[in-house]
């Protein structure tokens, strides 16, 4: 499993996300309230770039007139037919034995092992002072 | 290791030619509130900034923004240059005409004239919005081309629009929506079938429309979701309609194309209309055929929203009743439901089903030579 800098973890504040292609695959990331996530950006059901969707929250129900409105702006709704999936893992809210989306594991490095590593970034500038978001697929 | 960035992503995507396809639900949308001023008398243009708009419709907040996205759009479709979604000749070449290879586009232009209750003000609407189709769309992309908007519920000033439109290339279908004031079958109506078979048009029916009525058989909804499946209720009483009041024996050179309100619905409707009429034929004699013979004969429909049953093959056995020749492949861009052309048809679909459904169906029907 590769690794992939991408982006001083400044650059991505909370509620923000950056697209990337990475070996050939569109990617997002996503900086969820300080917690980083990946996910592939294409809607499983008709190739949308999901994730230019808005992020938003999850409306549940135990009975009718009973709405519970959870897991704020962790939740993207796909800018075409509005399919939602969790950021977290990618799992589908409508038909989640079928529709996945592929999540990749995001977390912060401190500069020091980006640069001293094999995972060197070649399109950002690393500086050794700062930490950065690394994705790995 | 190698790190893109999103903007470089156009120089990775393949470059091949994707197969030819007509388009026949693209909604072109006004850039600006007073866009068709130009195309409008001063007479009118002081109209609307005074009077505004009176719908059939009693409420009023029946279209609002923003229907499940934005302007009921693909949040994806915003022009750069700013305005809603559908406003950009260009963004619509670069975003759905030249990646899906679109040779055909037809347009439907929706929130026009139709449905509003000053006659007067609905024929000078209308006739505004096809002048501006021309203008802003047609004679800058001959891919494209236009549907006649006509004043529904004023037939005779319909059938007027239609003749001084009929002969002009840029126009290929007489647009109708499914929620009129009567069912689409009542004689009120039929002034402009009348001039549409003269012309050698079909007439569109679009799914929508401000008839007055409530938006589904059993009164109003509660949610924007049972509005969605209501299309096809509509649409199907619409066909029962123009099947029993006797359009189609009355016109038989008459060809309708009912647009996004699915298809799946067709040979059930058909069966069932076939039976009755086997039982009740005698109160309506003009209807001389078995129901489903004229609706094989004179219906066409476009595609999206596109069927999508668990099981795949039962899509297949659908279309097999209905005719291949018989479905128009559409996208109904910008709106949020937008089909994606590479992903609505299952695998093993025959290469001249593919080609007639994805291009060669609606070259025959409008008439667009290759």
């Amino acid at each position: 499993m590769a690794r992939h800098v991408i982006a001083p973890v400044d650059e991505l504040p909370p509620g923000t996300r950056k697209f990337l292609e990475i070996e050939g695959r569109p990617i997002a990331v996503f900086n969820i309230k300080g917690e980083y996530f990946g996910l592939m950006n294409r809607c499983p059901h008709q190739g949308a770039a999901l994730c230019e969707g808005p992020l938003i929250g999850l409306a549940q129900s135990s009975d009718p007139g009973e709405i519970e409105y959870t897991k704020l702006g962790e939740i993207i709704r796909c800018p075409w037919h509005g399919w939602e999936f969790d950021v977290r893992t990618g799992q589908s809210y409508c038909d989640p034995r079928r529709f996945r989306v592929k999540a990749y594991p995001a977390h912060v490095e401190p500069g020091t092992s980006v640069v001293k590593g094999p995972y060197v970034a070649e399109t950002i500038p690393v500086r050794v002072e700062s930490d950065y978001v690394v994705v790995e697929l | 290791m190698n790190v893109q960035f999103r903007e470089s992503t156009e120089a990775a995507s393949p470059l091949t030619v994707k197969t030819a396809i007509a388009d026949c639900d693209i909604h072109p949308a006004r850039a600006t509130r007073t866009e068709l001023y130009p195309y409008l008398a001063k007479r009118w243009q002081h109209h609307l900034e005074v009077y505004g708009i009176h719908a059939y419709q009693g409420m009023m907040e029946g279209p609002p923004y923003p229907k499940a996205q934005p302007n009921a759009s693909r949040r994806d479709a915003y022009p750069p240059e700013g305005g809603p979604q559908g406003s950009s000749l260009s963004f619509m070449q670069e975003q759905l005409l030249d990646p899906n290879n679109v040779q055909l586009g037809v347009l439907n232009p929706l929130n026009t004239g139709q449905g509003i209750r000053n006659h007067e003000l609905s024929a000078a609407l209308c006739s505004a919005i096809n002048d501006w189709q021309i203008d802003k769309w047609t004679s800058k992309d001959k891919r494209l081309k236009a549907s006649i908007v006509v004043s529904n519920e004023d037939a005779l000033s319909a059938a007027a629009e239609i003749r001084e439109r009929a002969g002009d290339k840029n126009f290929v279908q007489v647009l109708l929506l499914s929620r009129n004031v009567e069912p689409l079958g009542q004689r009120r109506y039929w002034p402009i079938y009348q001039a549409a078979e003269e012309a050698g048009l079909p007439i569109g029916v679009h799914a929508f429309g401000f008839g007055g009525n409530p938006i589904t058989p059993s009164g109003w909804p509660s949610y924007y979701i049972e509005e969605m499946v209501g299309h096809s209720q509509c649409q199907q009483s619409a066909l029962a309609s123009l099947v029993l009041e006797g359009v189609f024996e009355r016109f038989p050179k008459l060809k309708m194309v009912m647009i996004e309100a699915g298809f799946g619905w067709a040979p059930s409707l058909a069966w069932r209309l076939d039976k009755v009429w086997q039982r009740l034929r005698s109160e309506v004699p003009h209807v001389k055929r078995p129901p489903s013979e004229y609706i094989r004969e004179q219906v066409w429909w476009t595609t999206q929203p596109m069927e999508d049953p668990e099981r795949r093959e039962d899509l297949l056995d659908v279309i097999k009743w209905i005719g291949w020749d018989r479905l128009l492949f559409a996208t109904d861009y910008p709106h949020w439901d937008y089909d994606e052309p590479s992903r609505v048809l299952p695998a093993g679909v025959s290469e001249a089903n593919r080609d007639a459904f994805y291009l060669g169906n609606a070259r025959a029907l409008y008439g667009i030579i290759a």
